[in-house]
C-alpha cells in the first residue's frame, strides 16, 4: 500500500473568515502536505517500511535518532498535517469548550487562559520550523510541548498529540507574515475544533489509518 | 491536484499589503528592546534592487522585521552581560561556550540570525554573472568550477529540512567548502568564516515563490554582487573578514 493525501475535511475557502486564507490552505495541503506524502512513498522500499503503520514508522524513526531523520521528516510531517486539518474547523476556537476537555484542561493545566498562554509560548519559542502540541502524557495528563521540523511527540516518546499547530512559516506567512504570535492567537481563538480535540482525548489520540 | 492560481496569489498579496501594516506590523514592534550594542545595518540598496529574484515587500519584511527582531533579541539576551556585549559579533559567536547557559541559546539563535542576515544583504544588490580572478581560481580548484558550485550549493539548499542556510565557507588560506546550517547557526560557531550564503527559511521566499524553494534558489544567483563576494574572499585571506 502507499500513503495518500487525505482530503481536507472542509472547503479550502472555509477557514478564510477565521484567519487562514484559501491560498494558504491550498498550498499547505495540496503542495506541502502532498510533497511529504510523495517523498514518504519514495522511501518505503529503500527504508524497509512496507506493511508498517504510519504511527509505527514515526515512532521507530524517532527512536533511531539522527539515522531516522530522513524517514521522520516525511512520515512525521504526513502524520502532523493529517492531524492538523482535523483539529481546525470554521468558527472554531472560542472559550466555551465541550465539558470533558474543559474539565481536563482545568484540572491538568490550570484552565483555558493558562493553556492558551502555554500553547502560544510553545509555538513562539520553537525557533525555526516545527510544531506546538497539546498531548496526553504517559500518565494520562494533558501537557503542552513543542518539537522541531517534522518531529512530533510520538517520535520523541513524550506522549499522544490531541492538538497541534504548525509553526513552519508556510502555515502562516501569507496571512500573518512574520508575526507568529498573532497566528497562534488566531488559531486558538478562531480555528481549534474542540469537539475533535475532546474526541481524540477520549479515543487516546488519532489513528491515521494509513500504512506503507 | 490543485494548481495555485497565480492571479489569486497576487491579488491575495496585494490585499494583504493594504491591510497588513496596521494589523500586523503595529504589533510586531514589541518587545521594547534595549538599544545596542548591536544594531541593524541598513540595507545597502533600495528594497527593490533585488527584484530579479526577491520582491521589495519580502526584502522589507525580511530586513525590517525578521533581521531587526534578531538584533533586538540579541541585545535583550546580553543586557546583563557587559563583557560579552562588548565583543564583536564574530568573536561572540566563536565563543558561545563562554556565554552563560541561561542565555546561550538566545545568543546562538539571535546572534546567528544577526550575523547571517548581515552577510546576506551585503552579497546581493548586483546583477549576477560569474566570479573572476582569485575567487574563480579557488572555485575551480575546490568546488569543481562555477557551474558545479551552483548546482551543489542549490542542492544543499533543497536538502535543508525546515529552516536554515546553504553556505560557502572560506579558510584563511583561501580554501572553499560547501556547508548547510540549521535554523540560524553559522560556521562562525566552529571558528570558520563565511564567504557567502543563501537563506532558505520560508520567510526568505514564500511571498513570491510559495513552496517552490528550487525556483528561489535558482533565481537568487541573478542578484549576487561578485565584487562584494570577491572583497569578502580577499578579506578572509587578509584576516579582516568578520561576519
Amino acid at each position: 500500500m502507499a500513503f495518500t493525501l487525505p482530503a481536507l475535511p472542509y472547503d479550502a475557502a472555509a477557514l478564510a473568515a477565521s484567519g487562514m486564507c484559501q491560498e494558504t490552505l491550498e498550498l499547505h495541503h495540496g503542495k506541502h502536505h502532498n510533497a511529504y506524502v510523495t517523498a514518504l512513498n519514495g522511501l518505503i522500499e529503500s527504508k524497509g517500511l512496507a506493511g508498517k503503520s504510519l504511527e509505527t514508522i514515526v515512532a521507530e524513526a524517532g527512536r533511531a535518532g539522527a539515522d531516522g531523520l530522513p524517514v521522520l521528516n516525511q512520515a512525521g510531517q504526513h502524520w502532523n498535517h493529517t492531524l492538523f486539518w482535523q483539529v481546525m474547523t470554521p468558527n472554531g476556537g472560542g472559550d466555551s469548550l465541550p465539558a470533558k476537555i474543559a474539565a481536563k484542561i482545568e484540572s491538568d493545566l490550570g484552565g483555558l487562559p493558562a493553556f492558551k498562554e502555554a500553547f502560544k509560548q510553545a509555538g513562539v519559542t520553537q525557533f525555526g520550523s516545527g510544531w506546538a502540541w497539546l498531548i496526553l502524557d504517559a500518565s494520562g495528563k494533558l501537557k503542552v510541548t513543542k518539537t522541531p521540523n517534522g518531529s512530533n511527540p510520538i517520535a520523541t516518546g513524550e506522549g499522544t498529540p490531541i492538538l497541534g499547530a504548525d509553526v513552519w512559516e508556510h502555515a502562516y506567512y501569507l496571512d500573518f507574515r512574520n508575526v507568529r504570535p498573532n497566528y497562534l492567537q488566531n488559531f486558538l481563538d478562531k480555528l481549534v475544533n474542540w469537539e475533535m480535540v475532546e474526541s481524540l482525548m477520549e479515543k487516546g489520540g488519532m489513528a491515521s489509518g494509513q500504512s506503507a | 491536484m490543485f494548481q495555485p492560481a497565480r492571479r489569486s496569489l497576487l491579488l491575495g498579496g496585494a490585499a494583504l499589503a493594504l491591510t497588513m501594516p496596521r494589523r500586523v506590523f503595529a504589533q510586531a514592534a514589541a518587545p521594547a528592546a534595549p538599544t545596542g550594542p548591536f544594531t541593524l545595518p541598513p540595507l545597502p540598496y533600495d528594497a527593490n534592487k533585488n527584484e530579479a529574484a526577491i520582491d521589495a515587500m519580502t526584502m522589507e519584511i525580511h530586513h525590517d522585521r525578521h533581521h531587526a527582531a534578531y538584533v533586538a533579541g540579541l541585545n535583550a539576551a546580553l543586557k546583563d552581560q557587559e563583557q560579552l556585549a562588548a565583543l564583536p559579533l564574530d568573536e561572540l559567536l566563536m565563543n558561545l561556550a563562554r556565554v552563560p547557559e541561561a542565555v546561550r541559546t538566545a545568543v546562538r539563535n539571535m546572534g546567528g540570525g544577526h550575523a547571517n542576515h548581515s552577510m546576506f544583504w551585503q552579497i546581493m544588490g548586483g546583477a549576477g554573472g560569474e566570479p573572476g580572478g582569485a575567487l574563480k581560481a579557488a572555485i575551480d580548484r575546490d568546488l569543481g568550477g562555477f557551474a558545479k558550485m551552483k548546482t551543489d550549493f542549490n542542492a544543499n539548499g533543497m536538502r535543508v529540512f525546515g529552516s536554515g542556510w546553504t553556505m560557502v565557507t572560506v579558510t584563511p588560506a583561501g580554501g572553499l567548502a560547501l556547508v548547510t546550517k540549521p535554523a540560524q547557526d553559522t560556521p562562525l560557531m566552529e571558528g570558520q568564516r563565511v564567504l557567502m550564503g543563501n537563506d532558505v527559511w520560508e520567510h526568505a521566499y514564500y511571498l513570491r515563490y510559495q513552496n517552490k524553494r528550487a525556483d528561489y534558489l535558482a533565481a537568487w544567483w541573478n542578484v549576487l554582487d561578485w565584487d562584494k563576494i570577491a572583497a569578502r574572499y580577499a578579506g578572509a585571506m587578509g584576516g579582516t573578514l568578520r561576519v
